[in-house]
């Protein structure tokens, strides 16, 4: 099953609760995804020249503020850690390349969730009710964000093999469906470099999703050629700087619901997510058509 | 409209915010059984599954707001009116009754129904009527893909377009579009619209109380009976 949220603010007043509407519409989807739960939100973009990294361990008593003097010592500069249960944001002074390449390099025992501009992704095992509270989600204001309930089909229940995955510097993915050719796509996606940290199906579609940008495509084209390349059913929703994107396979097994008001752009996968917003009953909703790319971006200042 | 409610005098109002939803449908059903109030309100479904599922009384329940999954499903004698939008599987095997959706309905809208109408005054999505045994279907505006997808029997009448796959593996369905198809499945085949198919048509809409539709306008569609009559000579086509 699965469940999939997204939200996008066109207010101020959205923008500052923007958390707390995701928490609600995640917790609407508590059934559809028991497994594992996870967001990415896109906020406070880190100033011209730094770059933010969202971090995750698996020890409760990790040193984060050991590990933001050492991102000092290599680079120069490093805000205090900003710590969320097991996950940890770090503004550093260098380019987000560089600071992910670092941290995988002196701390392989440390998780890359994202690393961008604006975005931080926190996922966990366990009840997405339980997430929202643990991650206090009410906490966080942002200009979209996006979410995933999780009931396993393809591979183990983790915390790395909850979604959202990333899929580039502020790009995210998350899927709903399975896919059936994501082994010998994987291989594929191998040898022209991309990397794989798991046997997750949604990684191998993230992963290509990189590669196609790697390679010049648009996200829109990059989303089209899934249409060609991958086998398998998905709801996608695509997260990117300046806002996301939905696509359905072309057979459509997976639900999606689309709404829209002059407060906010929704996806979920199934209208009790959306009903949670304000002013839900008024707004525009739609299903999207399978095999079309809908796309939501703010205008660039 | 032919479907829009009568006001009632008393009509059992029940607020989905407030009283479980198992609540409401043991209720609901408590009806057939012993009998009670037969007009119901229902407000505040925000999405909820299996609104007023498993009716098998003749009562009238208006819901106020958008169903999820399997609104009405398995519908007996009763008369269910949705004001807003149906999520996937609106009246699942509906046996006998009417279920109208003033709004959308999702993917497999009246899927498998054994008799009774289902009326979609706005569009519906994939796999409409997908293996439909008997039920009338009525939609105002639009069917997606793969609808009628194995139907057996019954009529699917559809004012606006179809889109792929219309009437994949069809057997003894009759289907009538007004406007475009995307394309015809498996076996499906136009056929000849006679007098006696635009009476039908005329009779449909006319029960489902759309007025400003010609049933001459419409084209009918149904099995070439080269697939479900086995022969080895379509071999390739299973």
């Amino acid at each position: 099953m699965c469940g999939i949220v997204g939200l996008f603010a066109k207010s101020a007043e959205i923008e500052e609760s923007l958390g707390r509407h995701l928490g609600a519409m995640l917790a609407q989807m508590n059934d559809r995804g028991p497994d594992s739960a996870g967001v990415a939100v896109y906020r406070d973009p880190a100033p011209s020249g730094s770059s933010k990294l969202t971090l995750f361990s698996a020890d409760p008593l990790q040193a984060w503020a050991a590990l933001a003097g050492e991102l000092r010592q290599a680079f120069g500069g490093c805000s205090d850690p900003e710590v969320r249960s097991s996950h940890a944001v770090f503004v550093v002074e260098a380019e987000a390349d560089d600071a992910e390449a670092w941290v995988r390099q002196a701390h392989p025992e440390l998780r890359v969730m994202s690393a961008g501009q604006t975005i931080e992704i926190y996922k966990e095992t366990g009840l997405p009710e339980e997430f929202v509270r643990r991650f206090a989600l009410e906490d966080f204001h942002g200009t979209h964000a996006l979410g995933h309930t999780r009931m396993a089909t393809e591979s183990r229940v983790t915390t790395e093999g909850s979604h959202p995955f990333s899929t580039g510097l502020d790009l995210c993915l998350v899927h709903n469906g399975s896919l059936s050719n994501h082994n010998r796509l994987r291989e594929r996606l191998r040898r022209e470099g991309i990397d794989f940290q798991t046997e997750n199906d949604t990684e191998v579609a993230a992963g290509y999703l990189a590669w196609r940008l790697r390679e010049g495509a648009s996200l829109e084209q990059a989303l089209e050629g899934c249409l060609d390349d991958l086998d398998g059913f998905y709801t996608f929703l695509v997260g990117t700087i300046e806002g996301f994107a939905v696509l359905r396979d072309p057979i459509a097994c997976k639900p999606a619901v689309l709404a829209e008001t002059d407060d906010w752009v929704a996806m979920g996968s199934e209208w009790r997510a959306i009903s949670v917003l304000p002013g839900a009953s008024e707004a525009r909703a739609w299903e999207p058509a399978p095999g079309v790319v809908y796309a939501w971006e703010r205008q660039r200042v | 409209m032919a479907a829009e409610a009568q006001p009632a005098t008393d009509v059992e109002v029940v607020d989905l915010a407030v009283t479980p939803l198992r609540e409401l449908n043991q209720r609901l059903h408590e009806v057939a059984r012993e009998g009670g109030p037969t007009h119901w309100r229902i407000v505040n479904p925000n999405g909820a599954h299996a609104v007023a599922a498993g009716l098998d009384a003749e009562i009238e329940v208006d819901v106020d707001g958008h169903v999820g999954y399997y609104c009405a499903g398995m519908n007996k004698l009763a008369t269910v009116r949705v004001h807003g939008n149906a999520s996937t599987g609106l009246a699942e095997n509906i046996m006998s009754g009417r279920v109208y959706v003033h709004g959308n309905a999702s993917q497999s809208a009246a899927a498998t129904g054994r008799g009774g109408l289902v009326v979609v005054y706005g569009d519906a999505s994939a796999r409409c009527g997908i293996s439909m045994k008997g039920v009338d279907i009525v939609v105002r505006g639009s069917v997606g893909h793969l609808s009628a997808f194995m139907a057996q029997t019954g009529r699917l009448v559809v004012c606006g377009d179809a889109g792929d796959a219309l009437g994949d593996s069809i057997y003894e369905a009759r289907l009538y579009v007004r406007g475009e198809v995307g394309g015809l499945g498996a076996d499906c085949i136009e056929k000849e619209l006679r007098d006696e198919h635009v009476d039908e048509v005329r009779a449909l809409l006319a029960d489902a109380g759309i007025g400003d539709v010609h049933p001459e306008d419409f084209r009918r569609y149904g099995s070439a009976r080269k697939l479900y009559n086995f022969s080895i000579d379509n071999a390739s086509a299973y």
